[in-house]
């Protein structure tokens, strides 16, 4: 009676060794490569000694003091993007929702920039994110909202007008802040050589908080996907997991765009990669995508900082940009 | 208001049993349109119900008003004598199922992951966290909605791969893997072609014979012509209820759609022709 050869795809549990092994292998190389080239068995050695607090040596400080806090600031924002942006689709339904395209990173960039030029402690930077990031959130929404749906073009086309108002306030804030402008200007393109480890621990509860409630709401996340009606008619207060998922999202959105700014597309590009992989459960969808994201920020960074495209924010955008037209023409073949 | 009442419902149904689905004079504003205005009608477990009537006249609207998902903004919905509003979120999806006009089956999914999403979400704190483990209970009442839809041969399918009919059936699985009390289903047969709207009519009649109350929105009169119960609506008001012999006349159809039809027996069923 067993159907015979069942298309399940890539098995799950395979999927994420392997993904997870892609991020080990990301984080050794971005480490590994720079002015100085640290041969991965060297890094792995220094991360070992690092980690079990043995004497440093060699070339440890430049691992752990100036290239790892970079790498895992990488691998942390990719993460939690790349979550944001697979449960913004799942919550609006809309394949081509992510914090950038929504305006959530804008938001969060702006608030960002107040703290920067305002000469703000460092700390405050993530929380003026998170304000702006939420506004910047209602205001999309407000402006896409017909009746109780968010319509996939209009949403997108809402997101897109509040991200290029917020980022024109963002460039004035610059323009006035002369004196920070350079650090502001890289900050607005996606930079994540300003990275320490202080700046990763504000960061980490951000992450976590936002991208673990973003978990914990996966299976109403896949409830969702059979309709609106058809979710509240299963008992889901599907008003009330939008709200939850947008402000969890914008939290981690927030944490994310506070000390490396806007990078876009990952959030958009990742869940799709991970979708076509494994199927659209979040349950699967979200974690292996904060796998996938954070090898692919890390990667992209590593592009950066050997190539002369020279900010990770250009390399994301530099190939997101293609991808997101191929999902437009896919989206109206189907 | 008395005299909407009368005109509402013609005829006292016989005394309503204590776990019927019960609309008692339900108005439902769609925006500023009064899409239902006064309906009245009892839907009982183990009958297929059908209400029907032309484009706008309510149907889906009233449909919706039963499952608690529309605000009723005058009369109210009962199920088991109790108004739907004191029976909680979770207790209300467990008794009410709800196959929706064009079910959003997610394309990538396997097709037993999509039926098993029927399962137990009303259950889950604050409706949103899951808070009982997935039980033998659920597996075994998953495959049951499989093999009962005749889709278990294809439940590791992807939704993208399935035919129009079997992508309906895959939905009707969903539906029914609550094991609810009643299904609601917003015109089943829509989209598809004659064998297979046949088969969904088939799937529901077994269903109702194991107990399940059906109420279904339909189009096709001569599918109506099925069911043991007709609600036929017109401009939000119910323009006569019954059997199908009760219902499907030509005065009652002229009323309804300005059409003047011919209603002719043929076996034990009726055909709706209409005329040029």
């Amino acid at each position: 009676m067993q159907a015979a050869a069942p298309r399940r795809g890539l098995g799950v549990g395979l999927g994420t060794l392997l993904l997870a092994a892609l991020l080990l292998a990301a984080v050794v190389l971005g480490t590994g490569l720079g002015s100085v080239t640290i041969p991965p068995g060297e890094v792995l050695g220094a991360l070992w000694r690092g980690v079990t607090r043995q004497a440093l040596e060699g070339n440890d400080v430049i691992v752990w003091q100036i290239r790892l806090p970079r790498v895992v600031m990488g691998a942390l924002v990719g993460a939690s993007l790349s979550v944001c942006g697979g449960a913004f689709q799942g919550v609006f339904r809309n394949p081509l929702a992510d914090p950038y395209l929504l305006g959530v990173a804008s938001g969060s960039a702006l608030g960002a920039t107040v703290a920067i030029v305002a000469g703000w402690p460092r700390a405050l930077i993530p929380v003026s994110a998170l304000l702006t990031a939420l506004v910047a959130v209602a205001c999309t929404l407000s402006l896409a909202r017909e009746g109780r749906r968010f319509p996939p073009t209009r949403l997108i086309l809402a997101g897109v007008v509040v991200g290029s108002v917020l980022s024109a306030a963002t460039t004035a804030l610059i323009l006035r802040g002369e004196d920070r402008a350079r650090q502001v200007l890289a900050y607005t393109l996606g930079d994540l050589g300003f990275s320490g480890w202080r700046d990763v621990l504000t960061v980490l509860p951000y992450a976590a908080l936002g991208c673990g409630a973003l978990l914990l709401l996966a299976r109403a996340l896949d409830t969702l996907q059979l309709g609106e009606l058809t979710a509240r008619s299963l008992g889901v207060p599907v008003e009330r997991l939008r709200l939850i998922a947008v402000i969890a999202a914008s939290l981690a959105t927030a944490g994310a765009v506070a000390y490396v700014g806007v990078i876009g597309f990952v959030g958009l590009i990742v869940p799709h990669m991970i979708r076509l992989a494994f199927g659209p459960g979040h349950r699967t969808l979200l974690p292996l995508s904060a796998l996938l994201g954070g090898a692919l920020l890390v990667g992209a960074d590593l592009l950066a900082r050997t190539t002369p495209l020279s900010q990770v924010g250009i390399v994301t955008t530099l190939l997101g940009g293609p991808f997101f037209l191929w999902l437009l023409r896919k989206e109206r073949h189907d | 208001m008395t005299d909407l009442l009368h005109h509402t419902a013609p005829r006292q149904p016989e005394a309503t049993p204590r776990d019927a689905l019960v609309a008692r004079d339900v108005h439902v504003q769609a925006g500023s349109f009064p899409a239902v205005r006064g309906v009245s009608a009892a839907f009982r477990p183990g009958v297929f119900s059908a209400v029907i009537g032309p484009n706008g006249a309510g149907k889906s609207t009233l449909l919706r008003a039963l499952l608690g998902l529309n605000p009723v903004t005058g009369g109210e919905v009962t199920l088991a004598g109790r108004p739907l509003g004191a029976w909680s979120r979770a207790q209300r999806s467990r008794q009410l199922a709800y196959l929706a006009q064009s079910e959003g089956l997610p394309d990538g999914a396997r097709v037993r992951d999509v039926v098993a999403l029927g399962r137990g979400a009303g259950d889950w704190r604050f409706g949103l966290l899951p808070r009982t483990p997935w039980t033998p209970a659920d597996e075994a009442a998953v495959d049951a909605a499989l093999d009962r839809t005749d889709t278990r041969r294809f439940e590791d399918r992807r939704v993208s791969e399935l035919s129009g009919g079997e992508r309906q059936r895959a939905a009707l699985a969903r539906a029914l893997a609550a094991e609810p009390r009643f299904l609601l289903l917003d015109e089943p047969t829509n989209h598809l072609d004659l064998a297979y709207a046949l088969d969904v009519v088939r799937y529901l009649r077994c269903e109702v014979a194991g107990g399940l109350g059906v109420v279904a929105v339909l189009h096709d009169l001569n599918l109506a012509a099925r069911a043991d119960h007709l609600v036929l609506l017109c401009g939000g008001r119910v323009q006569a209820s019954g059997t199908p012999h009760e219902v499907l006349t030509p005065e009652h159809l002229h009323a309804a759609y300005g059409l003047h039809v011919n209603v002719v027996q043929h076996a034990d069923r009726l055909l709706v022709i209409p005329q040029d």
